[in-house]
């Protein structure tokens, strides 16, 4: 089945930008990715839009569509009804470069802020040993494509640029999670992640894991059992004690 | 005002603070009736100090443990001593009810419920917060959910304290042993505060998830997977036990002021 469906594609750059009107084909079992390549094809040669793999696997498509962050090549034209005007805009969190495609390096600066994955001194590549049941959590980070659909939802930067300095983001605090419950990582994460990734601004409100197209229980495995180590360290005298004798005997 | 969020200089430059279609609104709205319907019945129901315990073995939720003087007026609803003064601003269970307080205020998952219900940080995904600052829980009082793990120890307690008022209500100081409709009731409820208390994330971490090797400790690993299991499933919990508790302390207060009668299954 096709039809004519409407849509409203916010173009323009950093200096202004309004949202154009376009009437286009739409056919079966199309994802609004087809669709902004019809327009491109037909009408708009010159409309910028990232993409690569449209197999939801390299995480470049990342917008909005009718003001909720999701992937262009995995939203399914027939969750929209035919009279529907769909509206696509760049991700609004971060800087746009042009039409659909925004400015993304913040990202990339938290990524560089996290310090790598560090074995145990004197354990060479290739003699990482590993039991499945110690690995298995932070596997399940490592499914992140990067898309950053997180990042952009996420109100602590998204509705407040100020805090970009301080804030790394969901998918970098997942990082930290990722590296701390690493069975040969042996860098301490947990001070840093409160001090300078900001994990207390935090409010756990779960929009990361909402977004995610890979289905990453964020919030519940990453942030709040990070939230649960930092309050070990921090706010927990029982632990803190316990730590205090054991460190004396050592 | 300067522009912030979304309108922030550089940003597409959208003109609608959100584009969202759906019902964004509805989510929020109703976790915040859900809240307040419990809010004023257990405020009601606390300070009531009446109709509280039924068929002289029936003690409501809300009123346990029944430590005031006052609750004398109810021979046998007291299992743990009388030692509170009997005054309408206490009630008769203060000695849990303000913990149990503590601990469903500082739970992770209403924390989100209230952070996006009441103070609209943010109240939907992409809708944009009414906040000119935002700090999360960096600061005082905020950071003060971090002792949620204190609350669930004692929530463990008290759960310990209602599975004994559900089971000592298999007895009758006269009839002995019998099963009534409210035996059911007041079972269940324990039940279901169980597993909320269990599936608690604080349980989930000190249970297991603190550890950064679970193939050195298969029996903490072993109980991780199971709490983690029921995690998944906390805030249904949160929102049943609220469920449960309200119709629980109901059904005991209307046998206890005579509306209804328990039916006796066995006894
Ligand atoms: S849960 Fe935390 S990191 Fe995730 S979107 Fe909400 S505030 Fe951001
Ligand atoms: S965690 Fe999920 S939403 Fe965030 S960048 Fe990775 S895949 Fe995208
Ligand atoms: S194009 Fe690769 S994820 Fe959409
Ligand atoms: S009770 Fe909800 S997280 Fe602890």
């Amino acid at each position: 089945m096709s039809y004519k469906g409407r849509f409203r594609v916010w173009r323009g750059d950093a200096s202004g930008g309004a949202l154009a009107d376009f009437e286009v084909e739409v056919n079966e079992g199309e994802v609004v990715l087809d669709v902004l390549h019809r327009i491109q094809a037909t009408q708009a040669p010159d409309l910028a839009v990232r993409w690569n793999c449209k197999a939801g696997k390299c995480g470049s498509c990342s917008a909005e569509i009718d003001g909720r962050p999701r992937l262009l090549c995995m939203t399914r034209m027939s969750v929209f009804d035919p009279g529907d005007v769909v509206t696509v805009t760049p991700m609004r969190t971060f800087p746009v470069l042009r039409d659909l495609v925004t400015d993304v390096s913040f990202n990339y600066a938290k990524a560089r802020e996290v310090p790598s994955f560090t074995p145990p001194a004197g354990l060479a590549p290739g003699e990482y040993r590993m039991a499945q049941v110690d690995v298995e959590r932070s596997q399940e980070f490592r499914k992140c494509i990067e898309c950053f659909l997180c990042q952009d939802t996420c109100h602590v930067v998204r509705d407040h640029d100020e805090n970009k300095g301080a804030f790394a983001g969901p998918r970098f605090l997942m990082r930290v999670a990722e590296l701390e419950m690493h069975p040969l990582d042996v860098a301490d994460r947990v001070p840093a992640a409160q001090d300078e990734h900001g994990l207390g601004r935090c409010n756990i409100t779960k929009c990361c894991t909402e977004v995610c197209p890979e289905g990453i229980k964020i919030t519940d495995n990453a942030l709040i059992p990070m939230k649960e180590r930092v309050a070990d360290r921090r706010y927990d005298p029982l632990v803190w004690l316990g730590r205090t004798i054991t460190r004396r005997r050592d | 005002m300067t522009a912030r969020g979304v309108d922030a200089p550089g940003r597409a430059a959208v003109g609608a603070r959100t584009l969202r279609t759906d019902r964004w609104w509805l989510a929020p709205a109703a976790t915040a009736a859900g809240l307040l319907v419990f809010v004023v019945y257990g405020g009601v129901r606390a300070f009531q100090q009446q109709y509280f315990f039924a068929d002289e073995r029936y003690l409501t939720p809300f009123y346990s443990p029944c430590v005031s003087l006052g609750c004398a007026s109810e021979p046998g609803s007291s299992h743990f001593g009388m030692f509170l003064p009997d005054h309408p601003l206490i009630p008769y269970a203060a000695l849990s009810l303000p913990f149990l307080l503590g601990f469903r205020l500082t739970c992770y998952y209403y924390r989100k419920a209230y952070y996006r219900s009441f103070w609209l940080a943010p109240a939907a995904c992409a809708v944009p917060e009414p906040h000119a600052r935002q700090t999360g829980e960096t600061r005082f009082p905020l950071v003060l959910q971090n002792v949620h793990r204190y609350f669930f120890y004692v929530a463990v307690l008290v759960s310990l304290v209602n599975t004994y008022d559900a089971l000592v209500a298999f007895r009758h100081p006269d009839d002995g042993f019998v099963v009534g409709v409210g035996n059911l009731v007041l079972l269940a409820n324990v039940a279901l505060l169980w597993c909320y208390t269990v599936s608690c994330h604080s349980c989930r971490h000190v249970m297991g998830g603190r550890l950064t090797h679970f193939s050195k400790h298969p029996v903490r690993y072993w109980f991780w997977t199971r709490i983690s299991a029921l995690n998944t499933r906390h805030m249904f919990f949160a929102w049943i036990t609220l469920a449960s508790l309200i119709l629980t302390d109901l059904y005991v207060m209307l046998v206890a002021r005579g509306t209804i009668t328990d039916l006796r299954l066995i006894g």
